[in-house]
């Protein structure tokens, strides 16, 4: 399974690298530090899975979402963002996402949350 | 601005560290800023607010305090860059908490990261800045906070 990491911050990117680093399920991981590269990213590697950050330059990651799904309707979206309000969080699942995330996250946290969606 | 801010402000704050940092932050009470204080340390972050209300928030810490949050989030060794990136995800995280009381209307910007230390830090406009101090393991950072609502600001 093919995995895209989109954030602005690298330590979250790494800190998602790590997470999953060991984890069978993920064969593959690529990065994106907004949107656009995302969506840039997404046509040339066809990620499986994605987590997504909201508040990035040149495109968030709703507008991303929404883009990504268009796309691929089948492919998983975890965003994982410090945005606490639930508006947000509704939007995001509106546009496509499978869950919701918030910052900061340890990796036990961000494994459980990918375990909900891949096993609905 | 409201008292009722500054607190959500201060209570996101303490979250990120309780979740991030193994906890222990001293979070101080606010003051308002003298203009002549000297306040940026070695890392600094701003994130801009638009929507209902303007105005930013800005986390300035030194490395001896990043350094140690670091190693804890898994990061084995402390380099320039992720201090800077570390800094802007805690103004990134503390403002995108607020927005949980604040709504969605506090619409917060990507950080701008600012390594070293900038001689001054000046707001955007004339309205209060209130800095709260944010202690941890011995070491002193500060949130500088300068918010107005749309409407009053309007009124």
């Amino acid at each position: 399974m093919k995995l895209l990491i989109v954030d602005d911050s690298l330590i979250m990117r790494r800190a998602v690298e790590r997470a999953v680093a060991g984890n069978p399920r993920f064969t593959e991981v690529r990065f994106a530090n907004n949107g656009r590269v995302a969506l840039e990213e997404f046509n040339r590697f066809q990620p499986d899975f994605v987590t997504m950050d909201i508040t990035m330059p040149e495109m968030d990651g709703i507008s991303a979402v929404e883009a990504i799904k268009a796309r691929n309707k089948s492919a998983l979206v975890l965003i994982v963002s410090a945005l606490a309000d639930r508006d947000t969080a509704i939007e995001a699942i509106k546009k496509g996402a499978q869950g919701f995330l918030l910052k900061p996250v340890t990796a036990d946290s961000l494994l459980e949350a990918i375990d909900d969606i891949m096993s609905p | 601005m409201e008292a009722d801010i500054l607190k959500i402000i201060a209570l996101s704050t303490s979250r990120y560290f309780d979740l991030a940092a193994h906890g222990g932050a001293a979070i101080g009470t606010p003051y308002l800023r003298d203009p002549q204080e000297s306040v940026a340390l070695d890392y600094s972050a701003v994130i801009g607010i638009t929507g209902a209300y303007r105005g930013s928030v800005y986390y300035t810490a030194p490395a001896e305090m990043i350094d140690p949050i670091l190693g804890l989030i898994g990061e084995a060794k402390a380099e320039d860059q992720l201090r800077a990136d570390l800094v802007g995800e805690i103004t990134n995280t503390v403002a995108g908490h607020a927005r949980e009381q604040l709504g969605g209307g506090f619409m917060i910007s990507p950080p701008f990261l600012v390594k070293g230390r900038p001689a001054d830090v000046q707001s955007s406009d004339s309205a209060p800045c209130y800095i709260i101090p944010v202690d941890w393991r011995g070491h002193r950072s500060r949130l500088l906070v300068t918010l107005t609502r749309v409407e009053e600001d309007a009124a």
